[in-house]
């Protein structure tokens, strides 16, 4: 069991400044998830905890204690790579045994610590099988296995999931949560997929550019997303953003789009003139004939519950998530109603959401 | 679809690899201007249909016309078709300009260069790559690459596409993105696309007829929303739809049915109604909450039997509660796995 904590801590590359001023606390027993597009310091975050790169500056601490120039051995970390490697010639029991065997245990306790883990696994009747006989998945939790074995402080996984097909990868998201839901040991689970982020996680960071956007959980994100890019980097579809040019102060409570108000939470800062995004999710847009929005329809794609509607806007593209029963045809012209209290306003200058009711209201979920 | 013309048919086609059998009796008919998807696991037997096509494999038996024209035994350059591969290969040396020329400076075509060009320039602008023309390939990004590899295929007009998991190398984003623009194109030309994938939401979304294939053979053939709503079977209904519909053992929910021979009901997020009050009809219990953002995915277990249903965000929910389902409309699967046409009955 372990609380992972770090304190502004960056690692610059020669010239390049891989991780910048990260401070993020994990608490005992979470599912954290670190999700960002490849080269926002995600693995260089993890590989900093594990301990197999030094910070260039900043400070790690596992349960209280400062391990930041610590070996990697001496952390009681288990870390879980991207490919599995495991040993062909052996069979389960004996790869699973491996990490023990290593730290010299009695057989009898090597033994049950093995059958506990198969257990927990569900792969008993594997134990004695060739891992070269076995399916995908089952290979993936053979490779679990070999980690959990251990009962390390903590796992680190990188993209553990990454070279799995599609529906594969579902599956064994939902058995990583269940296992992790029976263990209880802090996890730190790096993606790009925001699906499998939001699947998981308890808490989310979203990295971009070596500095973490934003931490929550993932309805907090996906409800309330401080930067443009967490709003379109969270959903699929993501949030779309209407761009307009204004004026906004404290108390406002609409902004002028197609000659008509939009409602939108109330804001609470002054900003002058300039360009505003205004982020609404596919799920908050519906068909009112009598909106003041417009727009055109692009194209439908059915999706069997719902379906996304594309629709071209003086104000950029938007896609609506409709119920299938709703018949749309292509080019004809729509009125958008937004949901009003769900609507994010940005300043799209600095990409930073603007504060209003949205932010400070209610935390619900 | 009302179209004359089928500009592929596939009749009776076999093909045998030693002891598998990939492709078993599988007709098929595409018409004009029609994007047919085939929708697989792996090793279903949908990319050795379209190679078999394309002439690249030779089936076993039956036949296979493209255009109306029997080719079951011309060689693959003689038929009237283009390929796309999952793999973008695309030659490294040559501009984005040179590439799309390329099939159009085949001997066999003697096309001149300013017909080139505008046929080119044409098509660059339906990708939206024309200020890409210059570039060197390796200089694109995956994305870039995919519209040029597709890009090449549309430059030849031939009378059927061929693809095969185009989209499938890319990442989230920009494969939504592509789908949308492929059936735009599609749209805007009329061409004809018979594609294969192992991803419903390709499939749904851009096909105007999804055949679902299993172990060689075409299970069922139809409208997006036909299959959806009124699948063949069991399986075909496990194929489509997120989260996947729940297979309910129909003693489970108790109750006697008015449906004879009912086995298993089919309860797709639609047909399934979670209240946390009092309501009669069997109970289930909250198992774990799977928050996506705009819908949650709940997953309930009904007498040791997991299930999995949308819940709107905003309904208080908590892993443990109890809760009582109601079903509307469900579907209904005999002890075979077919489904029973309640509309019929």
């Amino acid at each position: 069991m372990a609380e992972i904590k770090l304190e502004t801590v960056s690692k610059t590359f020669g010239s390049l400044a891989a991780v910048k001023d990260v401070t993020l606390k994990i608490d005992d027993g979470t599912f954290f998830v670190m999700l960002g597009p490849s080269g926002c310091g995600k693995t260089t975050t993890l590989r900093m905890i594990a301990g197999l790169e030094l910070p260039t500056a900043g400070r790690i601490l596992l349960d209280g204690e400062d391990v930041t120039t610590q070996r990697a051995a001496a952390r009681d970390i288990a870390f879980v790579f991207q490919l599995f490697a495991l040993y062909p010639h052996m069979n389960v029991r004996h790869n699973i045994a491996f990490p023990l065997r290593c730290q010299n245990l009695p057989r009898a306790e090597v033994r049950r610590r093995v059958e506990e883990t198969a257990r927990l696994l569900q792969i008993e009747a594997l134990l004695d099988r060739r891992v070269g006989g076995l399916s995908g998945g089952d290979r993936q939790r053979v490779a679990l296995g070999r980690a959990i074995v251990r009962r390390p402080k903590a796992f680190l996984m990188d993209e553990p999931l990454g070279a799995l097909d599609a529906e594969f990868r579902r599956l064994m998201c939902s058995e990583l949560r269940e296992l992790h839901d029976r263990v209880r040991a802090t996890t730190v689970y790096i993606t790009h997929d925001q699906l499998e982020a939001m699947a998981m996680a308890d808490r989310i960071a979203i990295m971009k550019a070596g500095m973490v956007e934003q931490i929550g959980t993932p309805q907090e994100i996906y409800d309330r997303p401080r930067t443009m890019f967490v709003a379109d980097f969270i959903g699929a579809p993501p949030m779309n953003l209407l761009n307009l040019e204004a004026a906004v102060h404290r108390g406002l409570h609409s902004l002028a789009l197609d000659g008509g108000a939009i409602e939108v939470p109330e804001i609470q800062e002054d900003r002058p003139a300039g360009p505003l995004a205004l982020g609404v999710r596919p799920e908050h847009v519906s068909f009112v004939d009598a909106a003041a929005l417009r727009g055109r329809v692009f194209g439908t794609e059915y999706l069997g519950t719902t379906q996304i509607v594309t629709i071209v806007t003086a104000y950029g593209q938007v896609k609506a998530r409709l119920s299938s029963k709703i018949t749309v045809q292509r080019g004809e012209t729509v009125g958008l109603a937004l949901q009003p209290d769900r609507l994010c306003v940005f300043d799209a200058a600095t990409g930073r959401a603007l504060q209003s009711a949205l932010y400070s209201g209610a935390h619900r979920g | 679809m009302g179209r004359t013309v089928a500009e592929v048919a596939l009749v009776e086609v076999s093909k045998r690899f030693g002891a598998i059998e990939a492709v078993r009796a599988l007709s098929l008919a595409v018409a004009d201007g029609e994007f047919v998807v085939l929708l697989g696991p792996t090793g279903a037997g949908k990319t050795t249909t379209l190679r078999l096509i394309a002439g690249l494999e030779r089936p076993d038996g039956g036949s296979v016309s493209i255009a109306g024209r029997e080719v079951t035994d011309t060689p693959p350059a003689a038929r009237d078709v283009a390929f796309v591969f999952q793999q973008y290969s695309l030659y490294p040396h040559l501009s984005v300009y040179d590439n799309l020329a390329f099939p159009l400076r085949s001997p066999a075509r003697r096309l001149a260069e300013d017909v080139i060009r505008r046929r080119v320039q044409q098509v660059a602008e339906l990708l939206h790559i024309e200020h890409k023309l210059g570039n060197r390939t390796t200089a694109l990004s995956g994305g870039e690459m995919q519209r040029v590899a597709i890009g090449r295929a549309l430059v030849r007009e031939p009378a059927v596409y061929l693809m095969d998991e185009p989209l499938s190398s890319l990442d989230a984003k920009l494969r939504a993105e592509l789908r949308l623009e492929l059936k735009r194109i599609q749209v805007e030309l009329g061409t004809t696309i018979l594609y294969v994938t192992h991803d419903q939401i390709e499939a749904m979304t851009m096909a105007d007829r999804i055949g679902v294939i299993d172990a060689g053979q075409l299970l069922q053939l139809d409208t997006p929303r036909a299959i959806y709503e009124r699948p063949l079977n069991a399986y075909v209904a496990r194929r489509l739809g997120m989260p996947a519909i729940n297979l309910i053992p129909a003693e489970l929910l108790g109750g006697t049915w008015s449906v004879p021979q009912v086995h298993t009901i089919g309860a797709r997020t639609e047909h399934l109604r979670i209240s946390t009050a009092h309501a009669s009809g069997p109970v289930a219990q909250v198992h774990w909450i799977e928050h996506l953002g705009d819908q949650n995915h709940v997953h309930i277990d009904l007498a040791g039997h997991p299930l999995v249903t949308l819940a709107d965000p905003n309904q208080p929910l908590k892993v443990g509660d109890r809760v009582s389902l109601e079903l509307a409309d469900p579907l209904y699967f005999d002890k075979a796995g077919n489904r029973i046409d309640v509309a019929g009955l």
